[in-house]
């Protein structure tokens, strides 16, 4: 029965609401910016947070990464006048960590050194990542041709490489790279893989901004270069000098990372704490700092969540204010109409007409509101990835919330003066002037 | 003859803070199907509470009402509105057109609330407006339309239901002489065609239209004739 008059009820509300066009565009603004604020607050937060899942996920839920850090300078050269400064994860951490600790599948060295490549008239800056084998394990890397390095190659420190497509591209341009030979720092490389570093794809949106975080190739290098461990060992220096304050400082580090996967999730915490006692042991310095993207992840979370309930708390709030703006507008309308009310009382409508006239005069209010502030508000994440490089994503959800949200806010608004209206007596209303 | 409206001992009474108002006092009265009835009196007499209680739009205090022969004395507000929306038409004497509806909407109203099929109720108020000489403005708002235009329009809608009762209040009250006598002929077409009509006016001319003529004063019938 209520749905009979449906189209005649909104048609005579759009009527209504048109009669007085810059009170009803006025009443709207506020769920316009309210719904507007929700939508693009959860599109970059959405966007932001995406992200910084995706790079975590990639550096893998079930590893472990032990990083080299340059330890505080005090502790560098404190009893110690030699210019050369060691510090940093060695080949026997690897060694210890692969004896000692439980639960562990794989452990992989990686040394890198920041190299230029050449191949006959190219060149670029690339990253050398001296590791063995079992780097594609814990690695997101894919082979696209060929093969990764080898037991062979790694035991007999041969002179191969596996390159990563951006390398490919900029090395090699249109030649087939495969099998030809890479010089780096004096010596050749013959090419046996290519892989596709996953990581910079897939954090590279479509606008081309910057990923929050990048896991491999970073600091202006082309691509990364994959070298037997043992080929690294031998050809390159450990040795590197960094200028600071008009002295030279070398320091010598053997490995950059060690990476240690287990078997599962639920081994992750507890082989940190086994890792953190056994390093500390083996570490006089705290030179080396312990990554652990599970936590990333469930941090990630956390951050998720508190920044859902601010956002939702100024959702909460702005649509409040815009829902009484609407309320007290809605009740001038009803008092400005109180005449109108009487007329159709007299002429038959029953409370429960009024009630429906006047609520879904709010309804077409506050929606048309909700679909303006669902079109700004999609518009803005596109200008925030446009001119701020920030990703983000609208998520169907958040449309349905904010469309809900406004319809919800109409119901409770409208309520209150519809009620009035249809409890205003029929013979004071058509006395009304 | 059936009686449309039989009331007996009908009292309304209202509450201003403690001060107790008798509006009607005990009144007895009887209204037979096609009558023509004026009802006069002055100011304060209880015309309008009689004709609000006749109308349903209140409920008396005590007494009896049976309209049509159905006890409607103490409804609820719902049942008031649907006998409202059915059986009864109204006149006002400011019109009481609803500015942002044009004529044949305005028209259509009260079939609206009685959920008339949209073809149904299009076709009737387009019926009644050619039958108060409307058939050409059925597009125009009450603000484009003259005093009595728009009084015509308010009596196409008081036919819109076919009531079986039409209660107008002062019709003529604010129309000069001459749409006033256009109004007043229309009536006598409505009595014509065997209406119901009960008029509240000042207006001796229209009384002796009337077949009947009830004297109010004091919230008592004071005189018939």
């Amino acid at each position: 029965m209520l749905w009979f008059g449906i189209k005649r009820t909104v048609k005579l509300g759009i009527k209504s609401l048109w009669m007085h066009r810059l009170r009803s565009t006025l009443t709207t603004l506020g769920i316009i910016f309210g719904v507007c604020s929700v939508i693009a607050m959860l599109a970059i937060g959405e966007g932001g947070s995406r992200e910084a899942q995706k790079v975590i996920k990639q550096l893998g839920s079930t590893n472990l990464i032990v990083e080299t850090v340059k330890p505080p300078e005090e502790q560098v050269n404190k009893g110690s006048v030699e210019t050369i400064s060691k510090y940093g994860l060695t080949y026997e951490d690897a060694e210890s960590i692969r004896n000692t600790v439980p639960d562990v599948q794989v452990v992989v060295p990686v040394r890198e050194i920041d190299q230029e490549a050449r191949y006959l008239n190219r060149k670029a800056a690339i990253k050398i990542v001296g590791t063995i084998p079992w780097y594609t394990e814990i690695s997101p890397v894919r082979l696209i041709r060929g093969r990764f390095l080898s037991s062979i190659d790694l035991h007999n420190q041969l002179p191969v490489c596996v390159i990563d497509d951006q390398v490919a591209s900029k090395l090699f341009a249109f030649d087939d790279p495969m099998g030809l030979d890479v010089r780096i720092f004096g010596s050749y490389y013959r090419v046996v893989g290519i892989v596709s570093q996953t990581t910079h794809h897939v954090t590279t949106d479509a606008f081309g901004a910057e990923p929050p975080l990048t896991t491999q190739s970073s600091g202006g290098v082309a691509g990364n270069i994959y070298i037997p461990l043992t080929t690294a060992k031998s050809r390159f220096t450990e040795l590197s000098a960094t200028f600071s304050g008009g002295s030279q400082n070398v320091q010598r580090v053997e490995l950059q990372k060690i990476i240690i996967k287990v078997a599962s999730d639920e081994q992750v915490l507890q082989t940190r704490n086994i890792l953190d006692a056994l390093l500390d042991r083996l570490h006089k310095k705290q030179d080396y700092t312990i990554v652990v993207p599970l936590e990333l992840l469930r941090q990630a979370a956390r951050t998720r969540r508190i920044f859902s309930i601010i956002l939702g708390s100024i959702a909460a709030i702005s649509l409040l204010v815009g829902g009484i703006g609407i309320m007290n507008i809605m009740l001038a309308t009803v008092s400005e109409r109180t005449r109108e009310i009487g007329i159709r009382r007299a002429l038959g409508a029953k409370k429960k007409d009024i009630i429906v006239q006047f609520l879904s005069e709010t309804l077409l209010l506050t929606l048309s509101g909700g679909i303006l502030g669902i079109i700004l508000g999609s518009i803005i994440p596109f200008l925030v990835t446009y001119f701020g490089r920030m990703p983000t994503v609208i998520t169907a959800a958040s449309l349905v919330l904010a469309f809900g949200i406004s319809a919800t806010v109409g119901i409770i608004f409208g309520l209150y003066p519809a009620y009035r209206a249809a409890n205003m007596d029929p013979i004071e209303s058509l006395r009304h002037e | 003859m059936m009686a449309v409206v039989e009331i007996e001992k009908l009292s309304k009474t209202y509450k201003i803070g403690l001060v107790q108002l008798p509006a009607l006092r005990n009144v007895d009265l009887k209204i037979e199907q096609g009558q023509y009835i004026a009802v006069m009196g002055p100011s304060g007499s209880g015309k309008s509470t009689l004709l609000n209680l006749i109308g349903c739009l209140d409920r008396p205090t005590s007494g009896r009402y049976r309209l049509g022969g159905q006890d409607i004395s103490q409804l609820d507000d719902d049942r008031l509105s649907l006998i409202r929306g059915k059986h009864i038409g109204f006149i006002f004497q400011s019109y009481n057109l609803i500015g942002q509806l044009n004529v044949i909407e305005n028209i259509e109203l009260p079939m609206f609330y009685q959920r008339f099929s949209e073809d149904e109720s299009a076709k009737r108020a387009r019926n009644l407006a050619t039958m108060v000489g409307l058939a050409d403005r059925i597009k125009h708002r009450p603000s484009e339309l003259s005093g009595g235009e728009q009084q015509r329009v308010a009596i196409a809608r008081s036919l819109a239901n076919d009531p079986i009762i039409i209660l107008a209040d002062e019709p003529t009250g604010n129309l000069d002489s001459e749409s006033g006598a256009e109004i007043l002929s229309i009536l006598d077409d409505l009595h014509q065609q065997h209406k119901t009509l009960v008029v509240v006016t000042h207006d001796e001319n229209i009384a002796r239209r009337a077949e009947r003529t009830i004297h109010l004063l004091d919230g008592r019938i004071n005189k018939q004739d």
